[in-house]
């Protein structure tokens, strides 16, 4: 049976960084993943993701989520990255974000699927999302960032490549 | 370039059972999914338990039953991953759970997320952010319901993912 499910790349950080970056990000499968998950972050911040180093009003977000006591949905229009956090990640406590992208290296513009888990034992959200990057460009660099802070140390992001044949 | 989403163990369910228990497993992935299509004998919610720990879980729960939406948290033993509550026969809920990063020595969040849909039965769809408050390496993970049984032809698939 054909290998399906390659790991790509993999980064563990062994010390605060503002962001990790895939690059040269090969165009041989059909779907990607990026699995991410933030032991804690350095102070109050979004975790963002930037394609191609793009950073024109080119990203969009709709999300459905809920706090533990009351539900929201919302859209992020025109922005300049996509957010992958509402509200942000703990500074004490873990949480975990999944990025799944559909047809990456396809002419049409590119849609994924965002959950972000971050329960903080007492408070937290979930978060369910489509994105949608208005580019016709094959993905090659992906960029993670905390934009006001850092990933404290021991976060993990590995990029995964899915092939349907 | 290896394949690197492996299919560790499974269970099929040849007759009810209160519960389902995958031991042993080993620590040479980086990632745990399961994915579960589950009945139960009567309504009930699903939990998990860790290492066979139900203790210092808490989540938060994103629903909706295709009439109303709702959001609600549990508590420090609050193991929660779902309502699959699904009575009708022949009709099974599915879902997964996605454990990341299951050796590291951290406190260990998780996601899961199950589906159920019954015709003109309320079903649940319901995605829930776990916590597990415990920096122990996961060599086991159980799920049980609430108060009911998993019936017959329940199955459950435990995968290791690897990221290099």
């Amino acid at each position: 049976m054909p290998a399906t499910f390659d790991s790509i790349a993999t980064t563990t950080l062994g010390s605060a960084a503002s962001s990790i970056t895939f690059s040269s990000i090969p165009g041989t499968y059909t779907d990607l993943r990026v699995v991410l998950v933030i032991p804690s972050v350095s102070g109050a911040t979004d975790v963002i993701m930037q394609l191609n180093s793009d950073t024109g009003s080119n990203y969009s977000r709709t999300n459905l989520t809920g706090n533990g006591s009351s539900t929201a949905s919302g859209q992020l229009t025109n922005q300049s990255s996509l957010r992958l956090s509402y509200g942000g990640p703990s500074t004490t406590l873990p949480n975990m974000t999944t990025v799944d992208f559909f047809s990456y290296s396809g002419s049409t513009n590119k849609t994924c699927l965002i959950t972000t888990s971050d329960d903080a034992n007492g408070s937290g959200f979930i978060m369910r999302a489509v994105g949608l990057w208005r580019s016709t460009s094959a993905i090659s660099t992906i960029k993670l960032e905390c934009n006001l802070a850092n990933f404290n140390s021991g976060t993990t992001a590995t990029l995964y490549g899915i092939l349907k044949a | 370039m290896a394949n690197t989403y492996t299919l560790i163990a499974s269970n099929t369910l040849s007759s009810s059972a209160a519960s389902v228990t995958f031991s042993s497993i080993p620590s040479t992935y980086t990632d745990l999914v399961v994915k579960f299509s589950v009945r139960t004998t009567d309504n009930d919610t699903m939990l998990v338990g860790l290492n066979n720990v139900t203790t210092s879980f808490s989540s938060r729960v994103l629903e909706g039953n295709g009439a109303s939406v709702a959001s609600y948290s549990n508590s420090s033993s609050g193991r929660y991953i779902g309502y699959p509550i699904i009575t009708t026969t022949s009709t099974f809920a599915n879902g997964e759970i996605y454990i990341p990063s299951y050796t590291a020595s951290q406190n260990k969040p998780f996601s899961a997320f199950t589906a159920a849909e019954a015709n003109a039965t309320t079903a649940y769809i319901t995605a829930v952010a776990d916590l597990w408050s415990n920096t122990n390496a996961i060599n086991e993970v159980k799920f049980t319901t609430s108060t009911y049984s998993f019936v017959s032809g329940s199955s459950f698939w435990l995968y290791g993912i690897k990221n290099s």
